[in-house]
């Protein structure tokens, strides 16, 4: 019994165990570290960048056509049109579809019928195919429907076939967060189901939806791989001005001009990454103020 | 929730001799067809549908032409021949073989890098982190990941070879090679694995950490032995996504690791992935029909393969870790 007693007395306080042991502040060290690894990385990409972009951050990598013979004065202005006819054309056929599509699975759905599932497991593959092979789908359709490659509906096929997995996935998320309060409403006063989605749900939706559509579009402006099939016109000195004007976008001019050996190109691949980074950057912030200042917590 | 697609049932006790007459108020019949809403319940279940097209499609495109290939070159030199030469006229040599080394070395170096640093990001976020810093740290990692892949390119190209590697570290590596590629391929994907780990050790319930913590673990033992195999089929999940990124990555490789195609038997080696040789070939003006066309779906038919397993062992991981609370 004194052994009990004496054992009580002691402090329960841990002294080898406790969050303090050398162990303990050895693990909390190696995650700092990892985290800071992250961090550090994404500070010294900007930097680089900025650094390397510095003696070309002027008025010409807007104005300016791009060229072979005088990389000291290429410019980016046929690469930042095509990339907005690209990414508007990207938008105005990825949107609805997405969004249509992802009504139908999360407001009509069953989720326990066969093909229903089976939608559901191919958009969640269809979100991690290579992009690469988006373009390679799109060539084939090109062919298929006797499409030329290299203009600006045949990227913007692609990359709107790309984000759409996303955006189903994203809006789905949205119109899941709409509560089933706000849906029963509606039905009890008479609403049909998809007058209560167009009038309910849906506007209820809408900051989520924004959101998700944002950063989606923000990932097919930067993305070239599935452009590499279809573009190809790299040095092309004219304003693309519609759906089958050639193009070549900002990601696809980085591309190649990091590619070539000059200095010089190096220098303006560089400023057209500051360009696609302040544009993403822009994206971004609106994707966060609409969350922000929209976003309804229920 | 779900709403059943034809509006209300029919309403018991209804009289049908009811039909054609004037408006019943105590009918819960709808009161017209609305064939309108038909046409929309149509165009709905066509753009969900489109999603399967899609993968139809995918499979059609990249099948067509990779059948073409195979019947000139034999299934068995393309799989295990070790020489990749198609575009040197007189003697092509199709063994896929140096693709896959290339591509497995440059997926094995960002996995190196990616699963310790994205792990131990996400565990700090999810288990240490004050909610104020996490407030700050998580749009950091939302920013990486949304950084352009070509980015990362011109970063291994300019940067991180001749920098790092060359200066720093003091590597006999060339301004090509698969280190370069692999090391900035793991920081692209450090988001991925991060974010996903964090989601899956953030839906753990605490009433587990707080058992742990009542019977004397501290901290750190909670993490490592309660925390951690409660959402390891989540982390898995996360690092089988972020595998099927490194694979499917192209920018990168292709500005970064070289454009020869040859076996690669270390990390210092030049080397040239599968979805570098589509790039290359890409840039380059192919005639559709032509054996050299027909080489790049092939490829991209075995890219499609292997990222559809390893994505369907992702998703396999994520149900089960989501049917575990």
């Amino acid at each position: 019994m004194a052994t009990i007693g004496q054992l009580a007395t002691r402090p329960l306080k841990a002294e080898r165990n406790g969050d303090k042991s050398p162990a303990s502040i050895l693990f909390l060290v190696a995650l700092w570290v990892a985290l800071s690894f992250a961090v550090l990385t994404l500070v010294v990409l900007l930097v680089t960048s900025f650094m390397d972009a510095l003696p070309r951050l002027d008025g010409e990598l807007f104005t300016n056509y791009s060229s072979q013979v005088s990389p000291e004065t290429a410019g980016a202005r046929a690469a930042i049109i095509g990339s907005l006819w690209v990414i508007v054309a990207t938008a105005v056929m990825a949107i609805p579809l997405g969004i249509a599509a992802a009504i139908y699975l999360e407001e009509f759905a069953n989720p326990l019928r066969w093909y229903n599932r089976m939608i559901e497991v191919n958009l969640q593959n269809l979100a991690a195919v290579p992009a690469i092979v988006y373009g390679m789908l799109t060539a084939g359709l090109a062919l298929t429907i006797g499409l030329r490659r290299g203009v600006v509906l045949a990227g913007a096929i692609a990359l709107a076939l790309l984000i759409l997995p996303v955006i189903i996935i994203t809006t789905r998320e949205a119109l899941r967060s709409v509560p089933a309060e706000i849906r029963q409403g509606s039905l009890a006063l008479g609403a049909t189901p998809l007058q209560t989605v167009w009038r309910q749900t849906l506007p209820s939706a809408i900051p989520g939806i924004a959101t998700g559509t944002i950063l989606a579009l923000s990932r097919a402006l930067g993305e070239a791989a599935p452009l590499l099939l279809l573009g190809g016109l790299v040095f092309i000195r004219y304003d693309p001005n519609g759906l089958f004007s050639g193009f070549t976008t900002l990601p696809i001019q980085i591309f190649n001009w990091a590619g070539q050996p000059q200095v010089e190109f190096q220098e303006v691949a560089a400023a057209a990454i500051i360009a696609l980074l302040g544009l993403l950057l822009l994206m971004n912030g609106l994707a966060i103020v609409i969350r922000n200042r929209y976003q309804r917590r229920w | 929730m779900t709403i059943t697609a034809d509006g209300g049932s029919p309403a018991v006790g209804t009289p049908r001799s009811k039909r054609g007459g004037g408006f019943d108020p105590t009918s819960l019949r709808r009161q017209s067809p609305r064939h309108g809403e038909r046409v929309v319940m149509g165009v709905l279940i066509a753009a969900a549908l489109l999603s399967v097209l899609v993968t139809v499609g995918i499979v059609l495109s990249l099948l067509l032409p990779a059948i073409s290939f195979f019947r000139e070159v034999s299934f068995g030199e393309f799989l295990f021949g070790t020489r990749w030469s198609p575009r040197f006229s007189g003697q092509e040599s199709y063994g896929v073989l140096p693709l896959i080394t290339g591509t497995a070395w440059t997926t094995l170096i960002a996995l190196v890098i990616a699963i310790p640093f994205g792990l131990g990001a996400a565990i700090y976020l999810s288990e240490y982190a004050p909610s104020r810093v996490r407030k700050v740290l998580k749009p950091v990692l939302e920013v990486l990941a949304g950084i352009p892949s070509v980015v990362y390119g011109f970063f291994a190209l300019t940067f991180v070879a001749p920098v790092i590697l060359n200066d720093l570290l003091g590597l006999d590596v060339g301004t090509f090679s698969v280190l370069s590629a692999g090391l900035v391929l793991g920081i692209m994907i450090i988001p991925t694995v991060a974010s996903l780990s964090e989601d899956a050790m953030s839906a753990v319930p605490d009433a587990l950490r707080h058992g742990s913590m009542a019977l004397g673990a501290n901290k750190m033992r909670t993490t490592l032995r309660v925390v951690f195999p409660a959402a390891v089929s989540g982390i898995a999940a996360s690092i089988v996504l972020a595998l099927s990124r490194a694979v499917g990555e192209t920018m990168i490789v292709a500005l970064a690791a070289g454009t020869q195609a040859r076996m690669v038997g270390g990390p210092t080696e030049v080397g040239q992935t599968m979805t570098g040789f589509i790039a290359q070939t890409a840039t380059g003006e192919s005639t559709p029909g032509t054996l050299s066309y027909n080489t790049l779906f092939a490829v991209g038919l075995l890219l499609f393969v292997i990222t559809f397993v390893i994505n369907m062992i992702s998703i396999r991981l994520v149900r089960k870790f989501r049917e575990a609370y």
